[in-house]
C-alpha cells in the first residue's frame, strides 16, 4: 500500500470528524514550479509540531482546522506559526478546481484532502522547475491511504447483527418481485450492499456473524466480483481492515450505481415503507446512485459496464470533451531530389506523385476539428534527424500494404530463447529496427534486427582526435570495435516491467520493481538518469509519441508524467483505485490512458491534469491499451480475456470481442486502423476486423447522451484470425510501416 | 445473480498444531490454545495478502506459475524482509513427517560437505538470451519449395477462408514459431502418432485389406496434413532404401502410396513435391528395380509411376516451377543418351519412354517418333541378332509394345488415312509394319467406341480444379520450384471397358486395382493381388484369360514370404471378344508366351508354372 500506514492524527480531530472524507479518487494534483514541497504524508503534516514545515503547508492545514469547525486549534496553530488571518485564505480560491474532472457531483467533498494543497494552474506544464521541486504529495497521501480510523468510523452505526441477513433477505425478496425491467437494474444494488454489510459486521466485531452472512449471500454475487470476494472472505476480523487495500477502496470511493429514476422510486418506497433504516443508510452513506430518466437499463447492458471496483463511471465524469484529433502533421521540406531518385530507382514515375500528396496534402491541409491546437502542450521542436525519419516514414508508407478482411496482415514472430520464464516486457522500435527485452533478472537487453550492428560513441578522449568537419563525423564518432547485434544495459535492482523507445530511437526507458524510471542512451548504451518518484513496483512506462515527455505507473495508484529533462515529475494523476497496470499515449500526446487493476481505464488531460474519461466494463485488471491511429477510437485487454472497444470522444463502450482465454498482453491497431492484433497468454495472436466493428455501431443521440449501448454480439463475425504459437506467450505486438505484423514472447518449454 | 453457487470462498486456516510446532522452533515452549487459534487466523490472513500481492508480480512478470522471487516482491511490497536463500531446485520442497500423533511439514535442508561441492565439476553455463526470427530473405528467395514447413501452425483463418494467398503467406511466417527453438520438430499428437504408425504399417504391411483400407483413409481423410511432411519423408526414404534392396514390392507399395496421397482432395503436395518428385523418377527410370528382372514385372510399376508423374505434372506445373518441362528434360536426356549408347539398359530406356508418353499426344510426336526409326533398329538387333541374355530381350519387347502402343493412337490421330505398310517401313524403319497394323487397329477401335454409345467414360478432375495462384517473388536463381500455387484443373480422359471406377478399390480384398488409364485402343489394368503362396517366384499362365501375371517376391528377411502379384491385362476380355485383338498381345513375345499363374490367395502352393 501506498504512503503511511500509521496514521496519526490527532486525536481530537478524529473524533470530531464527522463529515465524511470522501476522497473520490478523482482529484487531480498539478505539480509545478511554484507548487508547495511538502511531505509525503497527508497525516503527518497536520501535527503543528512538525518542524520544517514550509509555509504553504500550514495553510493547508489551516484549511483543514478550519472547514472542521475547529478554530481554537486555528487560532492556536496560527498564534504559533505567526501567521497573519488573511494569508490562509489565498490558496483557497485557487484550489477551487482541485477534484473537478472527475467528479463534479461531489462538489461539496470537493474541498477534501484533495485541495489541501493549493493547487495552481499553470500554462505551460513544460516550464522548468525553478528551485523548489513540483512535488505534490499530501493529496496523494491521504487519496491513497485515508486515515483508516476516519474511515472507519462511518461504521460505528450499530445494528443489530441477527437482522442483517434478514435486512438483506428481505431486500433481495423485493428485488425478485419487481417487473422484470427494473429488476435487473436493482439488482446491482445486492453487491455493493453485500459489501458494506459484511465490512460493517466485521468492523463491528461480529466476526461469526460476518462469516454466516458471507457464505449465506456470496454465492448471489455475479461471478466478475469473485477476487474481491476472495479479498474479502479473508478479512473476518478488525485488525485485518487497517491497511487492507480492497476495503479502502471500497470506504475512501462510493460506489456508483447508474439507475432509471423509476427503478430508483421503487427501491427508495420500498426502503422507506419498511423502515429498512440499515440498507437505506448504506444507500445513503455509501453508494453514489447515478438517476438518469428513461428506460431502465437491460441485465446485458448492466452486465457490460459493470465489473470495476468502484462501480461505474459517473455519467459527468465523461462528459468532459476530448480533442481526440490528431495534431496537423508539420510541413516537411521533401529534399525533392532524393525522393525522385529513390522513387525512380524503384517503382518508376507514377509512385513519384503520390508521396508528396498524400504526406502533405491530406494530412496538413485540413485541420481536424475535434484536434486540439497545435500548442495545446509545448512540443518538442523537430531536429533534422526527425525530419529524415518523417519522410522516411512517408516513403515507408507509400508501399504499406492495406490490410482488410480479405488481406490479413503476415505475421512475423520474434522468441526470445533461453529467457527462463524471464522475459517481462518488449518494445519495438517504430521503424521495426530495433528490439528491447526487460527481464526478470533486471537488465534490459536491446537488438538489431536489420544488418546494421549496434555500435557505441567513442569514448571521450577518442572523440576528440576525430576531424569534426568530415562529411562522415557521424560515422566517425561511432567505436566499430564495439558493434554487435544485441547490448545489455545493467542498471535496476528489480525486474523490468516496462520498457519504451523514444521516437527518434535515441532513447530508451525501463521502469523496474526497484520503483524507479531509467532513461537509457542508444548511442552510448549507458544509463542516463534514474527517475525516483514511484516508491513502489512501476508497471508501467511509456514515452509520448512526440517524445520528451514520458508516462509511468505502479503500484502507488498514481500515474506520474515526465519530462526527461526534468528529474521531477511535471503531472501526477492520482484516481486510481489500484494499481496502474498500464500506460499509454494518446496520438496526439495531449492525452494519457492508464489501465489499472481496479478494472477502470482512465483517461487524462496532459495539460489540465484531470480525469476527463472514466471506462468501466472490465472484469479484470487491464494489462493491455491502443489507441487507434486516429486517435478516436482505443482498445484494451485485461486478464479476463476480453478486449474492449472504446469510442473516447463519447466515453462509450462500443465493442467487446471474446475469443482469448486468458490475458491480453498485446493490442496494437495497424498502421491504417483497420485491423486489431491482440496477444495473449493463451499462446495466441488474433486478428480482428475494427472497421466492421466501428461501423456496427449505431450511435443516436440516446445512447451517446446515456451511454447506454447494445453491444453487438459480433466477436466471431469480426474475429479474422486466430495463430497459435507453439508454446510461446504473446507479449508484445507491433505493426511495421509497411503493415507487417511483428510479435515477440519468450519461449516456454 | 450467479448461476450456481460458486465453490465456497477460501476460508481455509492453518492448523493450530502448525503454530504450536512453529513456537516450538523458536524457543516458545507452552502456547495457549486460544494463542494459537488467534495466532492462525493472523498468520492465514497475512499469508494470503501476500499471495495476492505475489500474484500481481506473477502477472506482470507474463508468466502462469507463481515464484518464491514473487514472494520476495510482494514481501518486500509490504516492507518485510525477503525470505533470503529460499531457492528450491524442487516445486514442492516440502518433505512430510509423521510420528507421536502429529502430523508435519517441513522444509529439507541438507548438510552439504563443502569438498563435495568444491569437487563437483561445475555446472554447464546456462545458455544466453538470444532472439529468433524467422529468416524472411530465405522464404522469399528460396528456389526449392519449402521444406520447414510444419503444417502444425494451421490457423483457423485460412482453413475458413481456403488457401489464400495472404494467409498462406501468413503461415509461412508463422512458421517462424516453429523454428524458435534449433532442431525443434514438430511434434504430432499421439492421435497423430498412432494414425502414422497404422497407416505406414499398413501400407507397406502384408495384409492386402489393411492396405487398402490404409490407402483408402489417406486418399479421402481431410485431417492429414499435419502428417504430410512425414508421409512425404517416408516415402522418399522408403524408395531410396528399397530401390537398392531391389525390393519391387514394397516401391510398388510406395507408389501407391503417393497415388492416395494425391488422391486426397485437402492435401496439397506441391511443397512436398522435392521429395516425391524423385523418388517417383527414380521407380520409373532405374536400372533395376527387382531381384530378377527377368521374371517379375517390374514393367508394371514403371507404366503406374509414370503415369503418377504426368499426374502430378498436370496438377502442380507452373510457370514458376516448370515441373513438366524439367521431367520432360530430365527424361530426354536420359532418352538421348540411351539412343546415343548402346549400353543402356532396357529397364531405362522403357522408363524414359514410359515416362514422356505418358506426358501426352504432343511429347510423344515431338519427341518419340523421330526416334522410332533409331529405336526400331535397336529392338532389330536386339529380337534378331545372335543370343542375346533374355533380359534383354524381354527388354527389348517391352520397349517395343510400348512404343507401339503410345505412338500408334498418335499417329492414328494425326495422319491421313490410308495406312500404306510400305509408307510406315519408310517412315519408321522395322517397326514400321507393326506400327501400321497397329494404326489400322487403333482406328478401328476408335470408330467402334464411336459407335457404342454407353461406354463408360469416366472423368476424373483433379481434385481441386480452382485454386488461386500466389506468385511469391521469383528467386534470382532460375526460381523455378518457388512456393506458388498454380492449379491447371486437369482432367484425365479414362476410357474403360468396364463400368466401373477403376480407381476405386474393387469389393473382393484381395483385389485392388490401382490405375486404369487409356490412351489408345487398349486399356491397362493393373491388378495387384497377394497371395500367402510360400511358393518362390512363379509365373504361371492360364491362356483362357490371356492374363499375365507376374508374381514378384518381396524381398526381406520376415519369415512370412510375401508375394505379390502385379497383373498387366493389356487387353480386356471384352475386346478379345469383339475381335479385335489387342495390339500388345498379337506383337508382344512376352505375350505370346504368355504365362499365367492361376493364382488365387487362399491357394498358396496351386501355382503352376510353365516353362519360360
Amino acid at each position: 500500500m501506498a504512503a503511511v500506514q500509521d496514521g496519526q492524527l490527532n486525536l481530537e480531530v478524529e473524533k470530531d470528524i464527522k463529515t465524511e472524507i470522501t476522497n473520490d479518487g478523482s482529484g487531480n494534483i498539478n505539480a509545478n514550479s511554484s507548487s508547495p514541497g511538502s511531505t509525503s504524508s497527508g497525516g503527518k503534516s497536520k501535527s503543528p509540531a512538525g518542524s520544517g514545515e514550509d509555509q504553504q503547508t500550514l495553510l493547508a492545514v489551516l484549511q483543514f482546522l478550519k472547514r472542521n469547525k475547529l478554530t481554537e486549534s486555528v487560532d492556536i496553530l496560527r498564534r504559533e506559526a505567526g501567521l497573519s488571518a488573511d494569508a490562509d485564505d489565498s490558496p483557497v480560491s485557487e484550489s477551487a478546481g482541485a477534484g473537478s474532472g472527475g467528479v463534479p457531483s461531489v462538489g461539496a467533498d470537493g474541498g477534501d484532502a484533495n485541495s489541501l494543497l493549493s493547487r495552481v494552474s499553470i500554462a505551460t506544464p513544460v516550464a522548468p522547475p525553478a528551485t523548489a521541486p513540483p512535488k505534490v504529495v499530501a493529496a496523494s497521501g491521504g487519496e491513497d491511504q485515508p486515515d483508516v480510523n476516519v474511515v472507519l468510523s462511518a461504521y460505528s452505526q450499530q445494528g443489530d447483527p441477527v437482522l442483517y441477513p434478514l435486512y438483506y433477505n428481505g431486500l433481495k425478496k423485493f428485488i425478485e418481485s419487481v417487473l422484470d425491467c427494473h429488476r435487473a437494474e436493482l439488482s446491482q444494488v445486492f453487491y455493493p450492499l453485500f459489501v458494506h454489510m459484511y465490512l460493517e459486521l466485521v468492523y463491528n466485531n461480529h466476526e461469526n456473524e460476518a462469516k454466516q452472512f458471507f457464505e449465506k449471500f456470496s454465492g448471489d454475487q455475479e461471478c466478475y466480483y469473485e477476487e474481491d470476494l476472495r479479498i474479502l472472505s479473508s478479512m473476518s476480523k478488525k485488525e485485518h481492515m487497517k491497511g487492507n487495500e480492497t476495503m479502502l477502496d471500497f470506504r475512501t470511493s462510493k460506489f456508483v450505481l447508474r439507475i432509471s429514476r423509476d427503478s430508483y422510486q421503487l427501491l427508495k418506497r420500498h426502503l422507506q415503507e419498511r423502515q429498512n433504516n440499515q440498507i437505506w443508510n448504506i444507500i445513503q452513506e455509501h453508494l453514489y446512485i447515478d438517476i438518469f430518466d428513461g428506460m431502465p437499463r437491460s441485465k446485458s447492458q448492466i452486465d457490460a459496464m459493470s465489473g470495476s471496483l468502484a462501480g461505474e463511471g459517473k455519467r459527468d465524469a465523461n462528459k468532459a470533451k476530448v480533442f481526440y484529433g490528431l495534431l496537423k502533421e508539420p510541413e516537411i521540406e521533401v529534399p525533392l531530389d532524393d525522393e525522385d531518385e529513390e522513387a525512380e530507382n524503384e517503382e518508376g514515375k507514377p509512385k513519384k506523385k503520390k508521396p508528396k500528396k498524400d504526406s502533405m496534402g491530406s494530412k496538413s491541409k485540413k485541420q481536424d476539428p475535434n484536434a486540439p491546437q497545435q500548442t495545446r502542450i509545448p512540443l518538442p521542436e523537430l531536429k533534422d534527424s526527425d525530419k529524415l525519419d518523417k519522410i522516411m516514414n512517408m516513403k515507408e508508407a507509400t508501399k504499406k500494404i492495406r490490410l482488410g478482411p480479405d488481406n490479413l496482415p503476415s505475421i512475423c514472430f520474434y522468441s526470445f530463447l533461453n529467457a527462463y520464464q524471464g522475459l517481462t516486457a518488449v518494445d519495438f522500435t517504430d521503424d521495426s529496427s530495433l528490439i528491447a527485452g526487460g527481464f526478470a533478472d533486471s537488465t534490459v537487453r536491446v537488438w538489431s534486427v536489420t544488418p546494421k550492428k549496434l555500435r557505441r560513441v567513442k569514448s571521450a578522449a577518442d572523440l576528440s582526435n576525430i576531424d569534426k568537419e568530415s562529411d562522415d563525423v557521424l560515422e566517425r564518432i561511432m567505436d566499430e570495435k564495439t558493434a554487435s547485434e544485441s547490448k545489455i544495459l545493467y542498471g535496476h535492482s528489480g525486474p523490468v516491467y516496462g520498457i519504451s523507445f523514444s521516437p527518434d530511437r535515441n532513447y530508451l526507458l525501463s521502469s523496474s520493481e526497484d520503483g524507479t524510471v531509467r532513461l537509457w542512451s542508444l548511442q552510448t548504451f549507458t544509463c542516463l538518469v534514474g527517475y525516483k518518484g514511484h516508491n513502489y513496483p512501476v508497471w508501467d512506462t511509456q514515452f509520448s509519441p512526440y517524445g520528451y515527455y514520458f508516462i509511468s505507473g505502479g503500484h502507488d495508484r498514481v500515474a506520474r508524467l515526465w519530462a526527461t529533462d526534468h528529474y521531477q515529475p511535471l503531472r501526477m494523476f492520482a484516481g486510481h483505485l489500484a494499481d496502474i497496470t498500464c500506460t499509454l499515449f494518446h496520438p496526439n500526446s495531449n492525452y494519457v490512458a492508464t489501465g489499472s487493476a481496479d478494472r477502470t481505464i482512465r483517461l487524462w488531460d496532459v495539460l489540465t491534469g484531470n480525469c476527463v474519461r472514466i471506462l468501466t466494463g472490465h472484469k479484470g485488471p487491464i494489462h493491455s491499451l491502443a489507441f487507434s491511429p486516429n486517435g478516436k477510437f482505443m482498445a484494451s485487454g485485461a486478464t479476463d480475456g476480453r478486449v474492449l472497444l472504446w469510442d473516447v470522444g463519447h466515453g462509450l463502450m462500443v465493442g467487446e470481442l471474446k475469443g482469448h482465454t486468458d490475458t491480453i498482453y498485446a493490442l496494437k491497431f495497424s498502421r491504417d486502423g483497420e485491423i486489431l492484433a491482440s496477444g495473449s497468454m493463451d499462446n495466441t495472436v488474433k486478428l480482428w476486423d475494427t472497421l466492421k466493428a466501428f461501423d456496427d455501431v449505431e450511435l443516436d443521440d440516446f445512447t451517446a447522451a446515456t451511454g447506454h449501448i447494445h453491444l453487438p454480439e459480433n466477436s466471431q463475425e469480426l474475429l479474422l484470425g486466430t495463430y497459435m504459437t507453439k508454446s510461446t506467450p504473446v507479449i508484445h505486438l507491433h505493426f511495421t510501416r509497411r503493415n507487417l505484423l511483428l510479435a515477440a514472447g519468450a519461449y516456454n518449454p | 445473480m450467479a448461476e450456481e453457487r460458486r465453490p465456497k470462498q477460501c476460508t481455509v486456516v492453518l492448523p493450530t498444531e502448525s503454530m504450536k510446532a512453529m513456537a516450538e522452533s523458536i524457543g516458545v515452549g507452552q502456547l495457549q490454545e486460544e494463542s494459537c487459534a488467534a495466532l492462525s487466523e493472523e498468520v492465514s490472513y497475512r499469508i494470503k495478502e501476500i499471495a495476492q500481492d505475489a500474484l500481481k508480480f506473477m502477472h506482470h512478470g507474463k508468466r502462469c506459475k507463481l515464484t518464491t522471487s514473487d514472494i520476495d516482491y510482494a514481501l518486500k511490497l509490504k516492507n518485510v524482509e525477503p525470505l533470503y536463500g529460499f531457492q528450491s531446485q524442487e516445486f514442492i520442497p516440502f518433505r512430510f513427517a509423521s510420528g507421536g500423533g502429529r502430523e508435519l511439514h517441513f522444509y529439507e535442508e541438507k548438510e552439504v560437505d563443502l569438498s563435495d561441492i568444491i569437487n563437483t565439476p561445475l555446472p554447464r553455463v546456462p545458455l544466453d538470451v538470444s532472439l529468433k526470427a524467422p529468416k524472411e530473405q530465405q522464404k522469399t528467395e528460396s528456389t526449392e519449395p519449402l521444406k520447414a514447413v510444419k503444417p502444425g501452425q494451421e490457423e483457423e483463418g485460412s482453413t475458413q477462408k481456403g488457401q489464400g494467398a495472404t494467409s498462406a503467406e501468413a503461415k509461412g511466417k508463422k512458421d517462424g514459431l516453429m523454428r524458435m527453438k534449433p532442431r525443434s520438430t514438430h511434434e504430432l499428437s499421439v492421435e497423430q502418432q498412432l494414425y502414422y504408425k497404422e497407416i505406414t504399417e499398413a501400407c507397406v504391411g502384408s495384409c492386402e485389406a489393411k492396405r487398402a483400407e490404409a490407402l483408402q483413409s489417406i486418399a479421402t481423410d481431410p485431417g492429414l496434413y499435419q502428417m504430410l511432411p512425414r508421409f512425404s519423408t517416408f516415402i522418399s526414404e522408403g524408395v531410396r532404401v528399397n530401390v537398392v534392396q531391389n525390393n519391387l514390392a514394397l516401391l510398388i507399395y510406395l507408389m501407391r502410396m503417393v497415388k492416395a496421397l494425391m488422391d486426397n482432395p485437402t492435401l496439397y503436395l506441391e511443397k512436398y513435391l522435392h521429395e516425391l518428385i524423385p523418388a517417383v523418377v527414380t521407380c520409373i527410370v532405374s536400372k533395376q528395380l527387382c531381384l530378377r528382372p527377368d521374371v517379375d514385372n517390374h514393367w508394371a510399376l514403371r507404366d503406374f509411376a509414370a503415369r503418377l508423374m504426368a499426374q502430378s505434372c498436370k496438377t502442380f506445373s507452373t510457370t514458376t516451377n516448370n515441373i513438366q518441362s524439367r521431367i520432360t528434360k530430365t527424361f530426354t536426356k536420359v532418352y538421348n543418351n540411351c539412343w546415343l549408347d548402346d549400353k543402356t539398359q532396357w529397364t531405362t530406356r522403357y522408363g524414359c519412354i514410359a515416362g514422356l508418353s505418358e506426358l501426352g499426344p504432343d511429347v510423344i510426336k515431338t519427341l518419340i517418333l523421330p526416334r522410332l526409326t533409331v529405336e526400331g533398329a535397336r529392338i532389330k538387333a536386339v529380337s534378331d541378332g545372335p543370343v542375346v541374355s533374355n533380359i534383354d530381350k524381354i527388354g527389348a519387347d517391352h520397349v517395343q509394345n510400348l512404343l507401339l502402343k503410345h505412338c500408334a493412337s498418335v499417329i492414328a490421330k494425326a495422319c491421313p488415312l490410308p495406312d500404306n505398310v510400305e509408307q510406315y517401313r519408310a517412315d519408321y524403319g522395322y517397326l514400321g509394319p507393326m506400327l501400321c497394323s497397329h494404326v489400322v487397329k487403333a482406328r478401328a477401335q476408335a470408330a467402334l467406341q464411336a459407335q457404342q454409345v454407353n461406354r463408360t467414360t469416366l472423368t476424373i478432375t483433379q481434385p481441386r480444379p480452382t485454386l488461386t495462384v500466389s506468385q511469391s517473388g521469383i528467386g534470382g536463381s532460375g526460381g523455378s520450384r518457388t512456393p506458388s500455387i498454380i492449379k491447371v484443373p486437369s482432367s484425365l480422359t479414362l476410357m474403360s471397358t468396364r463400368p466401373g471406377t477403376p480407381t476405386q478399390p474393387s469389393p473382393p480384398a484381395t483385389k485392388y486395382i490401382v490405375m486404369a488409364t487409356s490412351s489408345g485402343s487398349s486399356s491397362t489394368q493393373q491388378v495387384i493381388t497377394r497371395t500367402s503362396s510360400s511358393v518362390t517366384s512363379t509365373v504361371a499362365s492360364a491362356t483362357s484369360t490371356l492374363q499375365p501375371l507376374v508374381k514378384l517376391e518381396s524381398g526381406g528377411s520376415r519369415p512370412l514370404q510375401k508375394y505379390i502379384v502385379v497383373s498387366l491385362p493389356s487387353s480386356s476380355s471384352l475386346e478379345s471378344k469383339s475381335g479385335v485383338l489387342p495390339p500388345s498381345s498379337s506383337t508382344s513375345p512376352i505375350l505370346l508366351e504368355a504365362r499365367i499363374k492361376v493364382d488365387c490367395s487362399d491357394s498358396p502352393g496351386a501355382s503352376t508354372q510353365s516353362p519360360h
